[in-house]
């Protein structure tokens, strides 16, 4: 094992290398650049091939194509590259392909910037585009973590036959942490995958990638048998952190950045004694509300920080549900929280000043 | 041991790789670091700037909200970013291109005129490392070889002809410190 | 006794759903004769459009993806890159592929992408009600050009042939019809060049296939194939507009006209 210093965006890229994906799709945008830059030189390296497409819309179509093949292939981009994918998106989780998106969310609407953010949750848990269906979301918080769960997307991708995505934002991506990485890339097994398409080769039976059910009984049983395979998701991995929740009558829940934010705040109030405590989804989706349903039967208080105007807590009361009140603070259009205006925001709650 | 430090400056002036630099050497020596550009509410207005944190423990928040360190490579950086420091911290004013004094009575400020030091040793191109040399003998965040074999890490191998002048700018800085240099840090 | 006529084996067995008199069923044939000729079923994967071929993956008997509209190229390459070994087709529309899909065919073609497309041109949008295709021609009356196309108003045909063939990535590139005997045969050859193309490696092919749509032109089959004829070969000339490697020309382009405006009279379909 060697430690090195490592920029999240890169973390990515090399842990999707060693996840053994081997094909990168995609468009240029801002913040996300120096993971293509990374990829497009590493990937040659293993025998791999990053392309650059014409745009989100051809990449994720790309994207397609190659899960269709079998392959484990990825694509990256930012809020409005996303936006552009989602039909791709909803194609590839109806004729339910593995792959994994990478969103490095910047601020918006519209434009918005290029400072970090957390605005896409909504598009990312919901679905995105058009249909019932989930994508796997994850939300590291450190570069280390990064690394492993670029592994974990690819194999939860293959084990549901469900595409993931993985979202972040400029701190995340620009920010250079120590990773711990074996000094050589092992190679990687990957699952069969007797459903691809990838010319019948003598097989007796046409493989067929497909999201079209003309019939609507059809489409239906379609949709149950997707609605079964989300259930069985949200059932087994939720995911989160407990960063002294134990015994905590306030409990901050936030994720990737406003998390790393959060966990200051909470060091900041344990040096005074003060029970307070922090629930850091991993997974978005499925949101871990196991955990925040049992840290309700303890905690009095919750309080949703976020970049962004407050969409993670909606997930939240609906865990809750109505059992404790539930606070939101939040910055938006690139802001980050400041740990000690969280800090005071926090306090206010603590001793009873705020309102719900 | 937790110091997070903001350096910041002009575009070009090397801030960001002064910050990797520091960060490095941390990661060497055992400790948890980050290194993080840019970002930040307070981080606006032609500067450019990264916060590095090195601790024993865990690091919470990469972001530098509330700096136990500032060195100011211009005079934009400390009008900018002075208020931030912490009570107590430490603020290194590169007084070679900054012409005000701090107005802080509470934290502890030194004026190093880091771009006439480095331009004695031959290059100003190493003014932040004369700034850094002091920093490292005034707090001991990270030690003089942990950032020799860093240099080698952080330098692309073309530039290693430059790392004896990296340290002797190291070494000039420490010395203004230790007030046995060519050149003392005047403290304020 | 001898067999003269059957189902190629790269087709299923089932009935197309197709129009009477619609072409579609006779390139289907056309392109599944050349995969059984050539011997290369187990390896051929087809990609679908959405359009009125949407469904061409069930009457292909090979490996087949359905493609979002206009994305058939881009899903092709997804597949043609991470299996180069493997005879790739995608089977287009006009309004999939000169309409929504453009910047995905386009980039296909200049990236030299080793796949072949099958374009069927009818110069209409048909699975969704007649609509106009950006290949409708002047004066075409469409259900969303009620008074025909009009210049002023929806701008001039694209003629996709000629656009793709100047691109220095494509390696073979075609326009055929199938209005007659003589023009199938042409156009089975064409195919077969153009798979021969993508499997030397040469870069991106196509075969333009002019077709008609006799339900949303409002004329019996017949007359839609004599409609053809008369008025889309002279604004779209047949012809090999790029040919790669050392593949002699099949033919010629055999109208005489140039492509330009000036010579393609209004056209009206009732």
């Amino acid at each position: 094992m060697a430690k090195i210093l490592m920029k999240g965006n890169e973390a990515i890229g090399e842990g999707a290398v060693r996840a053994g994906c081997r094909y990168f799709f995609g468009y240029p945008i801002t913040p996300q650049s120096e993971l293509p830059h990374y990829l497009a030189k590493r990937l040659p390296e293993v025998g791999g091939l990053y392309l650059q497409a014409e745009s989100e819309v051809a990449s994720i179509n790309m994207v397609f194509g190659a899960a269709g093949a079998g392959a484990r292939v990825m694509t990256s981009s930012s809020g409005p590259g996303i936006s552009l994918m989602q039909e791709g998106i909803s194609y590839l989780a109806g004729a339910e392909l593995p792959c994994v998106i990478v969103n490095m969310i910047r601020g918006g609407p519209g434009l918005g910037n290029i400072a970090p953010a957390q605005s896409d949750y909504f598009q990312a848990t919901r679905g995105g585009g058009h249909g019932d269906y989930r994508v796997l979301v994850l939300a590291p918080a450190s570069v280390q973590e990064i690394i492993d769960l670029m592994k974990d997307a690819f194999d939860l991708a293959d084990k549901y036959r469900n595409p993931v995505m993985l979202i972040g934002d400029g701190v995340l991506g620009q920010m250079m942490e120590p990773v711990e990485l074996d000094e050589e890339v092992k190679p990687v097994v990957l699952p069969e995958k007797s459903w691809a398409a990838t010319g019948r080769m003598g097989r007796d039976k046409k493989n067929l990638i497909n999201s079209l059910y003309i019939v609507p009984e059809n489409c239906e049983a379609h949709n149950l048998e997707l609605a079964r395979k989300y259930g069985t998701m949200a059932e087994k991995e939720q995911r989160w952190e407990d960063y002294h929740t134990e015994g905590a009558e306030l409990v901050l829940v936030a994720f990737g950045t406003a998390a790393r934010v959060c966990k200051a705040v909470v060091d900041m109030f344990r040096e005074e004694g003060r029970p307070v405590g922090l629930l850091r989804p991993i997974t978005l989706w499925p949101f871990p509300a196991k955990r925040v349903a049992a840290l309700a039967g303890t905690a009095r208080h919750f309080l949703t920080v976020e970049m962004s105007m407050g969409q993670m807590v909606e997930d939240v009361r609906l865990a809750v549900n109505g059992r404790r009140p539930v606070y939101f603070y939040g910055r938006a259009g690139g802001m980050i929280p400041v740990a000690r205006d969280v800090y005071r925001e926090a306090g206010k709650i603590l001793t009873g000043g705020a309102d719900s | 041991m937790f110091e997070a430090i903001l350096i910041a400056g002009f575009g070009g002036q090397g801030v960001l790789s002064t910050g990797q630099l520091l960060a490095q050497a941390g990661m060497e020596e055992g400790r948890h670091v980050a290194w993080i550009p840019s970002y930040g509410p307070e981080m606006r207005g032609g500067t450019a700037n990264c916060g590095v944190t090195i601790s024993s423990r865990p690091i919470s928040s990469p972001v530098v909200s509330e700096p136990t360190v500032l060195i100011a490579m211009n005079r934009p950086s400390l009008e900018k970013f002075e208020h931030s420091v912490v009570q107590g911290g430490i603020i290194f004013v590169n007084s070679s291109l900054i012409d005000i004094r701090a107005g802080r009575k509470d934290v502890r400020v030194f004026y190093v005129p880091a771009n006439e030091l480095a331009e004695e040793l031959g290059s100003g191109k190493v003014a932040n490392n004369v700034i850094l040399g002091a920093l490292i003998e005034l707090t001991g965040v990270v030690t003089p070889g942990a950032v020799e074999k860093s240099l080698r890490e952080v330098l692309p191998p073309h530039h290693h002809k430059m790392i004896p002048l990296n340290l002797k700018a190291l070494e000039v800085g420490a010395g203004l410190v230790r007030g046995d240099g060519p050149a003392a840090a005047g403290a304020g | 006794m001898k067999k003269v006529f059957t189902r190629p084996k790269s087709l299923k067995d089932m009935p197309f759903h197709y129009c009477p008199g619609c072409t579609h069923g006779i390139v289907h044939r056309l392109v599944a004769e050349v995969i059984d000729e050539m011997g290369i079923f187990d390896r051929t994967i087809a990609v679908a459009p959405v359009g009125c071929s949407v469904f061409c993956y069930d009457y292909f008997d090979c490996d087949a993806y359905q493609a979002s509209h206009g994305r058939a190229p881009a899903v092709a390459t997804g597949i043609k890159r991470v299996l180069p070994d493997r005879v790739v087709f995608t089977y287009q529309g006009d309004g999939d592929l000169a309409a929504i899909g453009t910047g995905e065919i386009v980039h296909a073609a200049a990236r030299g992408e080793k796949f072949t497309v099958i374009f069927i041109n009818n110069a209409i949008y048909a699975m969704t009600g007649g609509q106009m295709a950006p290949t409708t021609l002047l004066g075409q009356v469409t259900t969303t050009t009620p008074y025909g196309r009009n210049r002023e108003i929806n701008g001039c045909p694209v003629r996709m042939s000629e656009m793709l063939a100047v691109l220095d990535g494509s390696a073979y590139i075609a326009r055929v019809s199938v209005h007659d005997p003589a023009n199938v045969a042409r156009a089975k050859r064409a195919v077969r060049k153009a798979f021969e193309v993508q499997m030397a490696g040469l870069g991106f092919t196509m075969v333009e296939v002019l077709s008609s749509c006799p339900t949303n032109w409002g004329l019996s089959p017949l007359k839609a194939l004599k409609w053809l004829e008369e008025n889309m070969i002279p604004y779209y000339p047949l012809g090999e507009y790029k040919v790669s490697g050392d593949t002699t020309p099949l033919f010629r382009h055999d109208s005489g006209a140039d492509g330009g405006l000036s010579k393609n009279d209004p056209a009206e379909v009732g």
